[in-house]
Formats: C-alpha cells, sequence, structure tokens
C-alpha cells in the first residue's frame, strides 16, 4: 500500500505535477491495516496532515470495508475504487452507494488480474493501473507514466507482469466507466 | 536535478555527496532508511573512501565518532528519539571537545510511554548539549541543510543536528531538487580539522580539567556557539547564491510584515500553518508566521526583531518541559521581555498526532477573540474528557493503575486488548 501512493506520486511528478506520498505511521507488520495517503497538486504541496477528505478511495483489501470506517470523509462526488471481482451490491455495498454518483463505484479484480500476469496475489500496481483509468481523463496521471513509474521501481520480468496486469485493469476500469455512464 | 523520492532517500543520497569519511550510527525508527541507505552505499563503493561503522548501540555509534572526528574524518551518524538520549554523555563530549560531527535527528517522541511516532521531546531534551541545532521544514531543506552543516561545522569546529521530522518528513515520498557532486565540492570544501590526533605530531584531546580552567574552556564553547549566528546567515546567503534556492539560515518570516498576530513554530508544521495563514489573510485577518530554523545557538536579537511588531504571537511546539510550560515559548518569550506581545504557548503533535488545518484554525480564532487565557500551557486537541475520567479514577481508588493502559482502554484503542 506504501509502494502503490509512492508510485502514484512518482507517476504524477513525472507528468509534472507536484505529488506527496506518505503512509500512516505504524510498527510496519505484514498482514496489519494499512493506510497511505497520495496527494497531488499544481501548487507545491505544504500541507502535512493526513488526508480525512479525500476525493478518491482506493480498497485493496475488501476484507476491511465491515471493520474500518473507511468512507469517512469521502464527499458525494469521490471516487471509489475496489480489489474485488464482487460488485458493491454483491459486498453489501449496494444502498452505501446510492449516495454517490455511481459511475465513480468502481471495482477490479486486481488480486486476480496479478495472479493471472505475475503470477502472484499482489494487487498493489495493478489496482493502480485500474485508478488511471480514472486519473488519466481528469489530466492527473496516465497508465503510460504509471507503466514508467512502475519500471523504474521494479526492473526487469516483475516490472513487466505489473505493468501488464496495471494495463488489463487499466481497460477494465475504463470498460466499466464507460458502461457505467451509459446506464 | 530534480527526483520524486522519500525524504530518508533524499538526506542519504546527499550526505554521500558530502564524502563523509566515518559513518558509524545504531539503526532505530525512523532514521533507518537513512543509515540502511548510506550503508549501502558504503558496500557498493558509492561513497568512497569511506568506513561504515557497525556498532552495538547510539552511545557506542557517537564514541566512534567522536574518536573518528578527532582523527581528523569528517564524519556523520543519524539517531531519534531514546537513541539520542542514549548517545546523551557523548553527545557532551562531542561537543566540549569541539567536534565537527554532523548528525541527522529523525524526530520522534520519548517514551514512556512508548511512541515511534513524531513531535520535537528528542531535540528539544539535548537542546543544551552544546550541539548546533537546525530544524528542516521540508524534505528539500532537510536534504540542503546537511550539506551547509557540515560547512558550519567544519568553519567553527562545533557539532550539528540537523532535525527532521521523523515519518511525516522521513517517510514522505515527494519532489526534491538533488544537488549534484559538483555542486557540494564547490561549496563545502574538503575537511581541514582544527585539532587532530596525528602520531607524526601528537596532542591530547580531552585532557582532564580542574576548576583553574574549566569555566574557561566552557566559555569558549559558549563563545562559538554564539559565533555560529554570525556564520549561518552568510552560509545559506552563499547556498541560495550557488543552489539557486534558499535554505537554512536563522529564521524565515511568512507574511510577517504588517502582522498583528505571528505564529512561531519549527519544522514541518510550518507549512500547514502558511495554508491556514493564507485562508485568514483572504479574510483580512493580519497574520503571518516566523520558523525558527536555528534554534541552537538561539537567535535572540533576531526573534526579537522578527516579532516586535506583534501584538499577539502564538508558539506552536512539538515538546514541553514538563511541569514548567513551552520550551520554546520560553525563549520567544525572553526574546520579548519589555516588549507588550502577548504570547500564547500551545503544545501540539506530540507522539505523532497530526495538527490540521481544522484545529489551527480553531486555535487561532479563539486566540484572535481572546479566548485563550494567557500564562498557561495550552495543549491542542487535547481529550478533556478521557484526561477527567482519569483524574476521577485517580480520585476514587487506591491503586487507580497505570495512565496509558487506562486511557487505551477508555478510548477502545486495539493495543489495551489482551492477545
Amino acid at each position: 500500500v506504501v509502494t502503490a501512493a509512492e508510485l502514484l506520486a512518482s507517476a504524477a511528478f513525472a507528468e509534472g505535477s507536484h505529488a506527496q506520498a506518505f503512509p500512516t505511521f505504524g510498527s510496519e507488520r505484514t498482514g496489519a491495516p494499512v493506510i497511505s495517503f497520495c496527494r497531488i497538486d499544481q501548487r507545491p504541496i505544504r500541507i502535512r496532515e493526513p488526508i480525512s477528505e479525500p476525493d478518491a478511495l482506493l480498497v485493496q483489501d475488501p476484507t476491511l470495508l465491515h471493520q474500518v470506517d473507511l468512507f469517512s470523509g469521502l464527499s458525494s462526488e469521490g471516487y471509489v475504487l475496489i480489489n474485488t471481482s464482487r460488485s458493491f451490491e454483491e459486498l453489501g455495498l449496494g444502498e452505501f452507494a446510492t449516495g454517490f454518483r455511481r459511475e465513480r463505484m468502481l471495482t477490479v479484480p486486481a488480486t486476480e488480474i496479478a495472479r493471472e500476469h505475475l503470477g502472484r496475489p499482489l494487487p498493489n500496481a495493478v489496482l493502480l493501473g485500474g485508478f488511471a483509468a480514472i486519473t488519466e481523463p481528469a489530466g492527473l496521471v496516465s497508465i503510460d507514466s504509471l507503466a514508467s513509474a512502475i519500471r523504474e521501481r521494479f526492473p526487469g520480468k516483475l516490472g513487466d507482469g505489473n505493468i501488464a496486469g496495471a494495463r488489463a485493469a487499466h481497460d477494465q476500469v475504463a470498460a466499466q466507466i464507460g458502461g457505467l455512464a451509459r446506464a | 536535478v530534480l527526483r520524486q523520492l522519500e525524504g530518508s532517500q533524499a538526506v542519504a543520497r546527499t550526505v554521500a555527496i558530502c564524502r563523509p569519511e566515518v559513518i558509524s550510527a545504531y539503526p532505530i525508527s525512523p532514521q533507518t532508511h537513512i543509515v540502511e541507505a548510506l550503508s549501502d552505499m558504503v558496500r557498493t563503493g558509492e561513497i568512497d573512501p569511506c568506513e561504515y561503522m557497525m556498532v552495538e548501540s547510539e552511545f557506542a555509534a557517537m564514541s566512534a565518532c567522536i574518536g573518528a572526528s578527532a582523527a581528523g574524518a569528517r564524519t556523520y551518524t543519524a539517531t531519534a528519539s531514546q537513541g539520542l538520549l542514549y548517545m546523551a554523555e557523548a553527545l557532551f563530549n562531542a561537543s566540549g571537545l569541539g567536534l565537527p560531527i554532523v548528525m541527522t535527528v529523525a524526530n520522534r517522541a520519548i517514551g514512556a510511554p512508548i511512541n515511534i511516532w513524531n513531535d520535537h521531546s528528542d531535540a528539544m531534551s539535548q537542546r543544551d548539549s552544546g550541539w548546533v541545532q537546525l530544524y528542516a521544514e521540508t524534505n528539500q531543506e532537510a536534504a540542503d541543510l546537511h550539506i551547509q552543516a557540515f560547512r558550519l561545522a567544519e568553519q567553527l569546529s562545533v557539532p550539528v543536528m540537523v532535525c527532521m521530522d521523523g515519518f511525516i518528513l522521513t517517510h514522505a515520498h515527494e519532489r526534491v531538487d538533488l544537488p549534484t557532486a559538483e555542486q557540494v565540492d564547490g561549496f563545502l570544501p574538503p575537511f581541514e580539522p582544527r585539532q587532530m590526533l596525528d602520531p607524526a605530531d601528537p596532542v591530547t584531546i580531552g585532557a582532564m580539567v580542574g576548576p583553574e580552567a574549566f569555566t574557561e574552556v566552557k566559555y569558549l564553547m559558549h563563545a562559538k556557539q554564539l559565533e555560529a549566528l554570525d556564520a549561518i546567515p552568510p552560509i545559506a546567503a552563499e547556498f541560495e547564491r550557488d543552489f539557486g534556492r534558499p535554505s537554512g539560515g536563522l529564521l524565515r518570516g511568512y507574511r510577517t510584515e504588517d502582522a498583528e498576530t505571528i505564529v512561531v513554530a519549527l519544522g514541518s508544521v510550518l507549512g500547514t500553518i502558511e495554508e491556514v495563514i493564507d485562508e485568514l489573510r483572504d479574510e483580512g485577518v493580519k497574520i503571518g508566521a516566523l520558523a525558527i530554523k536555528c534554534f541552537r545557538p538561539y537567535p535572540l536579537e533576531e526573534v526579537r526583531e522578527a516579532l516586535a511588531g506583534a501584538e499577539r504571537v502564538v508558539v506552536i511546539e512539538k515538546a514541553f518541559a514538563v511541569g514548567a510550560g513551552g520550551i520554546v515559548g520560553q525563549n520567544v518569550r525572553l526574546a520579548l521581555s519589555g516588549l507588550v506581545s502577548r504570547v500564547y504557548d500551545v503544545v501540539a503533535g506530540l507522539g505523532g498526532r497530526p495538527i490540521t488545518r481544522k484545529s489551527l484554525r480553531s486555535l487561532f480564532a479563539d486566540v484572535l477573540e481572546d479566548r485563550l487565557a494567557l500564562g498557561r500551557l495550552h495543549f491542542l486537541d487535547l481529550k478533556r474528557d478521557v484526561v477527567e475520567r482519569e483524574f476521577e479514577r485517580m480520585r476514587r481508588g487506591k491503586r487507580p493503575g497505570p495512565h496509558a493502559e487506562n486511557i487505551l482502554r477508555d478510548i477502545g484503542a486495539v493495543a489495551a486488548r489482551a492477545h
């Protein structure tokens, strides 16, 4: 999750934006719930407080959905992208989603895509690829800049797999947005 | 070279091109990424010649630095929190001997209760150890200050601490303009030790000094520290000329020209404060900020001059003197003695509690509307109900138990549960 925020910040930086990524700092241990933040702006970023009102929320582990109040602070114009092969309704979030714009409530099976392209269930970069389908039309982070950031961080085969997974997720989410917008 | 990277990496890469010859450190959060990166660069020969000394503790780390510096090597270390306390005895030796060691302090709270998050308790506890203390507002400045720190340390033969907020800066991934080795070489000449353990010309460094001369040696320490107040501004000016951006110096004012209220702070919280000041300025409030960048030596005259026009001064600090009050606040008051300013002492951000724009806005509203009592220490975002409940428990029971655990249980924090 920490790496994901840093990759996103690197991709935004490559496009000329100012970006700030930082984790909620705990005694990091694998498996514990972790939150990481990323701010992107066209001006230098001076704020040093955690993000309490995000424009977009990426959920890497859907088992947290009903354990932690993930959505507090998210505005009705906000985006949600959940790593899951299920729908909002199947996740028990059908009613929740009605408070938001439907075409901004998105899912992508990032863990499965990662398994397919990486051979390992590491959804990090893949989920970001899905997110790029949201940021790209807004002129913020394109899938190509994200791919470059992934390449810089993970050279060789690991990078190839992550990039392929990210592109697959990007295409799926882009199609999903198109479908929901028409609906 | 503009790069997007973690603060710790920016500092490590900058220290590397300052050409340290000896690095000795013991890992502790949130300093770890800095020394990991440096040990790696020594191993791969990226920093060469340089010896990275593995040690068993912070006390040993600083002791090794003292030896290395006395032998004429450019010497660097980094620590935080309990690690800085564990160094305490050696810190006074380094400064007492006048050894130009540069150290990063990745500021973190001090236990008990144990807490790994950011505040300034560690550096503030050693404010009178004879080290120069510089505080970075951003990762850019943290990197830049290390170059200036070596220059200052070696010019005056004094040790220098570069303080950067743990996690908030060390673990933040953001844009930093990394200087090149050529730029640094042009700014920072090779180390010419003022004193050196040299077999060809033997001297004793660290002789015992009795009542006949102890005061004089200490007087010289004080005089040299005060010299730093004159040395820092030209070093910062030269840095700006060579590197094309302002960094360091003694103080930095933000929208203070006609300010009736000035907020004083150290370190990374200034960015958030500036955001709130811009909002309030848009609403017509005459408010500004003053960053103290060099806390030791204390730039008393400069602080006095910078705050002289203000009616109200709000000092926001991430540490305090238990049973006495604000530390920076007391220093600010000293600078303002005889002037009419009203000085408010506010402790904030202890043990990593976020300092938010919302809380700052509410604090400044209280100050501007005279709702905040003068002459007492205020704790930003203090959970009064939690404190009251614990006071009540103390009144009731003969053995109320440990505060930390009681409070964690009261607020339902996971850490209080038995596993």
